[in-house]
């Protein structure tokens, strides 16, 4: 019952999907044919059908992450032939259709792969790193309360749209997967320029910066090397200007290092 | 038991600020003494535990997702009413709160509403000073839009992206307080159970998603903000993971449930497509400023239509029924939320939707593209043009849009007073996953609002309140009460795990879910509803026995995740059926086919159904008690809301 396109003809496809039971068991790929998928599926409704299979079989079915399924919750992965989120650009995988493959195609799945994200079963893997780089200093230090009035301090509009375009950053970690390196820098630059643009996130912009890069080091993500793949991979096209004006921030920080931690 | 609301004496408008004045206060110093636990990081859940942490409490914060980032909040597009007043177009305070209440077909409580509008304002700030970039003027001050019908423009919003960076404002201040050591933050992590020791909510049983361990954690007071539970027709805009389960197991401890099915169904999301379906996705309702709504006149054509023997763009235009242009000339197409939806259901109850499965209408802008151009559409829709050309394959300029309404929004929940405690002492509950604000209808662009004003400017109150009035002793985890509710959730697990029936969780929850839509969806009657209570229980009976749960307890097991919901949705779904039958009128979101006028709109009965029912909890598969609050409207003059 295909709604949109009635001459959409169900594909067959062969699978091979990461299987790890835990962190501390090596996995390997396991083949799984798939028959009649409907170009109209989404990716993640696709591993729903072959999962409802194993299930009935009595085989565990694949574990993912995914939620809010519309590309906002950054809780979707997967490589997906050697790319992260699939083929589409700017998408994540649980807004990626069927209808981009072909009947006949083999598509490999795995996880991310970095040494900061380790696979806590099949594909899926443990970014508590990011939360815990933003722990280090992604925030405005201010209580609730006794704070100005909104409209006290304008901000002038292009600077208000720059700081929004860091800001839709949806952690998901496809820039760390993309990167050869498995560099973290799109996420982390993305949250610091968008604090650093507003007059709100200025008090704190050094101190800021150098907690924030030094966690990053901590949690073993590897160098930037300036390829872009983090910006061509992004599902939401945060741009690689962020990282460039992290870098200004950083050396003008380092420069004049306020951070006596 | 009598429901005792709590509201403060005096004004409607002095009440908030007295009632801030009489609570009693934790001396800063004890304040360290006691420990809360928050479940839910959503707007509400991220508020509360950064703003309790911030005052010097120890909290501890849960969450299912990977992250409290991902919480469903996350996904709200239009925007958060605020009456600030910055357009200078007649909005206020008492303006606000007198659009929740009728939007909310007079089935809110008053004084909370006012108290929700009041603090609408300190939340712009809050979000401003962390840095949330709202959308801005060329002059550098914040913009504002008209959302959902409203006469004034207090919306603020980021893009159609609103919700996400409300989100992460609340989400940085909560990083704070966890590098501070004040919030300790447990991801991955579900509560399966509320413990009450000497009848107050002194802690949580939770399953930790990765090694499937059953902890239990102690605390002087718990705050539920986990939610909505509109997966419970499967089918929503809900994400995946959204539940009921944190919210129905408190429940079965004591906290009552109340108008449980206040549902909210919203007109524009994006048609079913097949059997597969895992969701459906929500449109912003600011499509239908543009838009035209219609459906082919006759059966006749419509069926052509499906056989594909003709084309959307063969149907002449006097063959086309713009059904609320023409049932409501003076909204139109820009009829509230449940009006628009159940004049979908009609149009295809009638035989004449659209698309191969006949449960779609059309949204049409070839008007508004021949009046405005394409380029002025585009700007004004264009992501929203481009999200239903990924997930249909169909080019919206070209051709009109297909529409389906869906389950959005749950105005129902945990019954709470006026300082959002529960029935159960020291248990609250926050944002969606309470009853309190909205009705029987919410109003676009209030559910952030809600949230926000809970976990931000309510509770931190409220709680303090309690916590004064009570030792800070600690209860031990292995205490009697703990133990009993961890084997209580083992063995519910074990039981799950070890069916090993051959139907899947899946399968019961699709079947569930169509239940619930067809017969308590846009449209319910006696008659169904009865029928549905009975089809329920014996679905439930055969998921006890027949489910096919995989894998082991002991570790990630996302099968088992689901299915200790699914079981959970079953009882709540019931409840539902029994409070649709027991509410015989028409009211926001609950329309019964006996109540409507002659011209087949809501009839609400202020006479017999100004209350809130809220239900105690008596055993799966006895009746529920009903418990009554009656609702006084002393400051909003009750009117039939009309259309036309």
């Amino acid at each position: 019952m295909a709604g949109s396109n009635p001459n959409a003809k169900p594909m067959d496809l062969t699978l091979k999907v990461w299987r790890q039971k835990n962190r501390e068991t090596a996995g390997q790929l396991v083949t799984y044919p798939m028959k009649g998928i409907s170009p109209d599926m989404s990716f993640l409704e696709m591993l729903d059908v072959l999962n409802d299979d194993l299930s009935v079989r009595g085989e565990e079915p694949i574990a993912f992450d995914h939620d809010c399924r519309e590309g906002i919750c950054g809780m979707c992965s997967l490589f997906i032939n050697g790319r992260a989120h699939g083929p589409e650009r700017g998408t994540t995988t649980c807004q990626l259709h069927m209808r981009h493959f072909n009947d006949g195609d083999t598509i490999t799945i795995e996880p991310w792969r970095a040494a900061a994200f380790p696979v806590h079963k099949d594909l899926v893997v443990d970014r508590s790193a990011f939360d815990r780089i933003q722990q280090a200093g992604g925030y405005i230090s201010v209580n609730t309360g006794g704070v100005p009035d909104a409209n006290e301090i304008p901000i002038p509009k292009i600077i208000a749209d720059k700081a929004f375009d860091a800001a839709t950053c949806i952690g998901c970690g496809a820039c760390v997967a993309a990167c050869k390196n498995a560099s973290a820098i799109l996420f982390v630059s993305a949250k610091v320029s968008q604090m650093s643009m507003l007059p709100q996130g200025k008090t704190e912009r050094k101190t800021r910066v150098e907690n924030m890069v030094a966690q990053m080091d901590i949690e073993g993500f590897g160098s930037c090397t300036n390829t872009g793949a983090c910006a061509a991979e992004c599902p939401v096209g945060i741009s690689l200007e962020n990282i460039n004006m992290m870098r200004r921030e950083f050396i003008s920080a380092k420069a004049t290092s306020e951070n006596l931690a | 038991m009598i429901l005792d609301s709590k509201i403060p004496e005096g004004p409607i408008a002095e009440k908030w600020d007295k009632h801030k004045f009489d609570v009693k206060l934790v001396n800063p110093a004890n304040k360290r003494k006691y420990e809360i636990i928050v479940v839910g990081t959503g707007l509400a859940g991220a508020s509360a535990a950064a703003t309790l942490g911030e005052l010097g409490y120890n909290v501890k914060a849960f969450c299912f997702q990977d992250s409290p980032r991902r919480a469903h909040s996350i996904a709200a597009q239009g925007g958060i009413n605020a009456a600030k007043n910055y357009q200078n177009d007649g909005d206020s305070v008492f303006r606000l709160f007198y659009d929740t209440v009728k939007g909310g077909d007079y089935r809110s409580r008053e004084a909370n509403v006012y108290r929700l509008a009041q603090v609408s304002v300190n939340i712009i700030d809050q979000c401003v000073a962390q840095g949330v970039p709202f959308a801005r003027d060329y002059g550098g001050l914040l913009a504002n839009r008209s959302f959902g019908g409203a006469q004034v423009s207090r919306t603020f919003y980021a893009r159609g992206q609103t919700g996400q960076q409300l989100l992460l404002g609340a989400y940085s201040a909560l990083n704070r307080q966890i590098a501070y050591g004040k919030v300790k933050m447990f991801p991955r992590t579900e509560m399966l159970d509320l413990v009450v020791v000497d009848g107050k909510a002194r802690g949580i049983v939770v399953r930790n998603l990765i090694t499937g361990q059953i902890e239990s954690h102690s605390a002087h007071a718990v705050v539920l903000a986990t939610g909505g539970y509109g997966n419970v027709f499967f089918l929503s805009t809900n994400a995946m993971g959204s539940n009921v389960t944190a919210a129905w197991r408190a429940h079965k401890k004591g906290a009552l449930f109340a108008n449980p099915c206040f549902t909210q169904i919203h007109p524009t999301c994006i048609p079913v497509s097949g059997e597969y379906q895992s969701k459906l996705t929500l449109m912003s309702e600011s499509l239908r400023n543009d838009g035209r709504v219609w459906v082919p006149k006759t059966v006749e054509i419509a069926q052509r239509l499906r056989k594909g023997e003709i084309t959307v763009n063969d149907i002449a235009e006097e063959d086309r029924d713009y059904y609320l242009e023409r049932k409501y000339p003076a909204f139109g197409n820009l009829v509230p939320r449940d009006v628009a939806s159940r004049n979908a259901k009609l149009v295809c109850d009638e035989g004449r939707g659209v698309g191969s499965s006949g449960l779609a209408v059309y949204l049409d802008f070839a008007d508004a593209i021949k009046r405005e151009g394409q380029p002025a559409i585009a700007a004004k829709y264009g992501n929203l043009f481009e999200m239903y050309a990924k997930i249909t394959d169909e080019n919206p300029y070209a051709r009109p849009m297909r529409i389906y309404p869906a389950v959005h929004y749950t105005m129902g929940g945990l019954w709470v007073d006026y300082n959002l405690m529960t029935t159960v002492p020291g248990l609250y509950a926050a944002g969606e996953c309470n009853f309190s604000d909205h009705g029987a209808n919410r109003l676009g662009a209030s559910a952030l609002m809600q949230g926000l004003a809970d976990g931000y400017f309510v509770l931190p109150y409220t709680i303090g309140d309690y916590l004064a009035k009570m030792p800070s002793d600690k209860v031990p985890t292995n205490h009697p009460a703990f133990l009993e509710a961890e084997q209580a959730v083992a063995a519910k697990n074990n039981k799950l795990l070890s069916i090993n029936g051959t139907r899947t969780v899946d399968e019961f929850h699709k079947e569930l879910g169509l239940i619930m839509w067809d017969y308590c969806g846009m449209a319910r009657n006696a008659e169904g509803l009865t029928h549905a209570k009975q089809e329920i229980r014996k679905l439930r009976d055969e998921f006890w026995r027949n489910v096919k749960v995989t894998g082991v307890g002991e570790e990630l097991n996302q099968t088992l995740e689901r299915a200790n919901r699914v079981a959970d949705f079953f009882e709540l779904g019931e409840l539902m059926v029994d409070d649709a039958l027991n509410r015989n009128e028409s009211c926001g979101g609950h329309f019964r086919e006996e109540s409507q006028t002659p011209e087949n709109e809501a009839l609400r009965d202020d006479e017999n159904y100004a209350y809130v029912a809220a239900w105690e909890f008596t055993g799966v598969g006895n009746e529920a008690i009903l418990h009554k609050e009656d609702l006084e409207f002393e400051n909003v003059k009750l009117t039939q809301r009309s259309y036309k």
